[in-house]
């Protein structure tokens, strides 16, 4: 069960009994509209108590609200997007959509992990989990990218990549570790969005980037806050404690030099506004594209390199050779 | 066994384990083998085969042909994230060192491998798994950098369980890093050669362990993405015999070659004596005097 969603009943509640009351107001002959804004006052502060401080754990179960904006919802918001199918040798993977579309002009290839709404869609969409059909599928509109000067937008949301027999038998590895090498070599922009979850190996497979766009609660992880608990703490039920250990939320990858733009959320998430949220990121977009296509390919590839080449975390040990 | 080479002289002895072992158990035959025997085997089974894992010292001294120019050397986590699960961060790569000989999971440097200089990467597992964070990310990336300035083909033994989780996403975004740099160097014609022994999983594998232009497998290494157990976990369905063995991932196409360790050095000379060869275009590239 989503922590958020039952955290945030009481105001949702609240919400409705509000929007009740407008309606009377308008076919009844009392005036509520004292009762009306008393109520309000309180949605208010009842919003800034349950989402005021959010923990790490309860960031991610706001990353996977069941009403939170997925790809397809910024895509569809694209100007002429037209999707474009399949890996040219196993099949399409529905959990990877690709095509191409314009942003405020600008013709761009777009790439996108798409969960499913319900059971049946996510069936559909494995979970956003794609297999290596998906990834080589993305690799292909990479090489369309580069090959028509095209820039890359991507969004990033995934629990990871899809963890079973046939995507083992085909490659998973090499699929994400190719694009991840084209990606770095790419002669074109890439704009990345992270706009919901950033599932380790399987997110960086369409992550990787000169500008690294991540909205306000959305998590990105080197592994499940699930998966880090089973391995390091060997029990899943330590996941709380893992989401708080992991720095995954983006005001921890921010400071860490990850992530380049921090796209701000309404209060309470992106599913409470998905339209404004929708807005912003396009529009964050198309701010980094603006910047990023006035540079030559080789100064785009040495700032991409550099962005990279800086993340680490290691010390000079002074010794001495004879005694270690 | 050959003398200790110079270069594993001036390292200084390797740690000896601390419960005075006498002998392993070989975990394919049940073979009960005197660890001195074992060595002197490359830690293959002498009665069924079976490849134990390697350290990396061994491996280098397996390989090389004499000197090894080590890099990066003195690299250390420096513990982004402050880390503590069951055990501080700190105190298990304490831990490690003690356990591995090493300060962090990759030994990095140059040889020659039958005469063919080289740049030479090489994982042990026995530190944190494999695992890569910052220090395994920049060691990578100082060694591929490095061969790419000597115009030296580069090979990268991995084993490792993947991202180090203890880094988070400093970790993750090594598999960034270090894929910039292989990008690079495949730019100027030279070869990567990765050999992947046991086992090679996760951001390792998703990165330049299958960016190599030559992947060779070791026998019997257990290879793949994702975790048996994940996977067990997501389809809960029985998983195929020799399910990510070296063995089934050369069936389904996924690496070039599977060598037993016996027969690696020839193998991998082999495959850099071509790659280097002179062909019809002239790439740029350090070859030995004599070919």
């Amino acid at each position: 069960m989503n922590v958020i969603v039952e955290l945030e009943k009481p105001l949702l509640e609240l919400e409705a009994k509000i929007e009740g009351l407008k309606k009377l107001n308008e076919t009844q002959r009392v005036d509520f509209s004292a009762e009306i804004r008393a109520l309000n006052e309180k949605a208010v502060s009842l919003e800034a108590e349950i989402f005021g401080n959010l923990t790490p754990w309860q960031r991610v179960h706001l990353a996977r609200h069941p009403r939170r904006p997925l790809a397809m919802d910024y895509i569809s918001k694209l100007d002429g997007f037209v999707e474009l199918h399949g890996d040219r040798s196993y099949r399409d993977d529905p959990a990877l959509v690709a095509g191409y579309a314009y942003l405020r002009g600008v013709p761009v290839f777009v790439l996108g992990q798409q969960k499913g709404r319900d059971t049946k869609e996510n069936l559909y969409r494995s979970f956003g989990m794609a297999h290596p059909e998906g990834y080589r599928k993305a690799a292909r509109i990479m090489r369309l990218a580069e090959k028509f000067g095209k820039p890359l937008l991507t969004f990033v949301d995934t629990p990871g990549a899809y963890p079973g027999i046939g995507a083992e038998e085909r490659g998973q590895a090499e699929a994400i570790a190719t694009n991840i090498k084209l990606m770095a070599g790419l002669r074109t922009p890439i704009v990345v969005n992270i706009v919901g979850e950033g599932g380790s190996g399987g997110a960086l497979g369409i992550g990787v980037g000169d500008h690294i766009a991540m909205l306000q609660h959305a998590i990105y992880s080197v592994a499940s806050p699930e998966a880090a608990a089973s391995i390091l703490w060997r029990d899943s039920t330590k996941a709380e404690e893992a989401a708080m250990r992991l720095r995954l939320t983006s005001e921890d990858l921010f400071e860490f030099g990850i992530v380049d733009e921090v796209v701000p959320e309404p209060m309470g998430g992106a599913h409470r506004d998905p339209a404004k949220v929708v807005d912003a990121v396009l529009a964050a977009d198309a701010r980094a594209l603006d910047k990023l296509m006035s540079l030559k390919p080789e100064q785009l590839l040495d700032r991409r390199y550099e962005k990279y080449r800086k993340i680490g975390a290691h010390e000079e040990m002074v010794l001495d050779r004879a005694a270690r | 066994m050959t003398p200790t080479p110079n270069w594993l002289r001036r390292r200084g002895a390797k740690p000896q384990p601390a419960d005075d072992k006498l002998w392993e158990i070989c975990p394919s035959c049940g073979e009960r083998i005197y660890i001195k025997d074992l060595d002197a085997q490359q830690r293959v089974c002498p009665k069924c085969g079976h490849h134990f894992r390697l350290p990396a010292l061994d491996r280098i001294a397996l390989l090389a042909d004499g000197d090894f120019d080590e890099i990066g050397e003195n690299l250390v986590t420096g513990d982004p994230l402050q880390w503590s699960d069951r055990v501080p961060y700190r105190e298990k790569t304490q831990g490690d060192r003690t356990k591995s000989g090493l300060l962090e999971a990759i030994v990095a440097g140059f040889c020659t491998v039958e005469q063919i200089p080289i740049g030479l990467g090489v994982m042990d597992f026995n530190f944190r798994g494999g695992t890569m964070g910052g220090v395994v990310g920049e060691k990578v990336t100082l060694l591929v950098e490095e061969c790419a300035r000597r115009r030296v083909p580069c090979v990268i033994v991995t084993s490792s369980g993947g991202a180090r989780m203890e880094e988070g996403m400093i970790g993750l975004m090594q598999l960034a890093k270090t894929s910039g740099a292989v990008e690079r160097f495949g730019a100027l014609g030279l070869p990567l050669v990765t050999i992947l022994t046991d086992p090679t999983t996760g951001g390792v594998s998703a990165s330049f362990g299958f960016q190599g232009d030559v992947v060779i497998a070791e026998s019997g290494a257990a290879i793949g993405f994702a975790g048996r157990r994940v996977i067990d976990q997501t389809i809960r369905q029985k998983l195929p015999e020799g399910f990510q063995t070296a063995e089934f991932l050369l069936e389904h196409g996924q690496v070039d070659m599977v060598v037993r360790r016996s027969d690696m050095k020839a193998a991998l000379a082999s495959v850099l004596r071509f790659l280097i060869a002179k062909g019809y275009g002239a790439v740029d590239v350090a070859r030995p005097k004599s070919a």
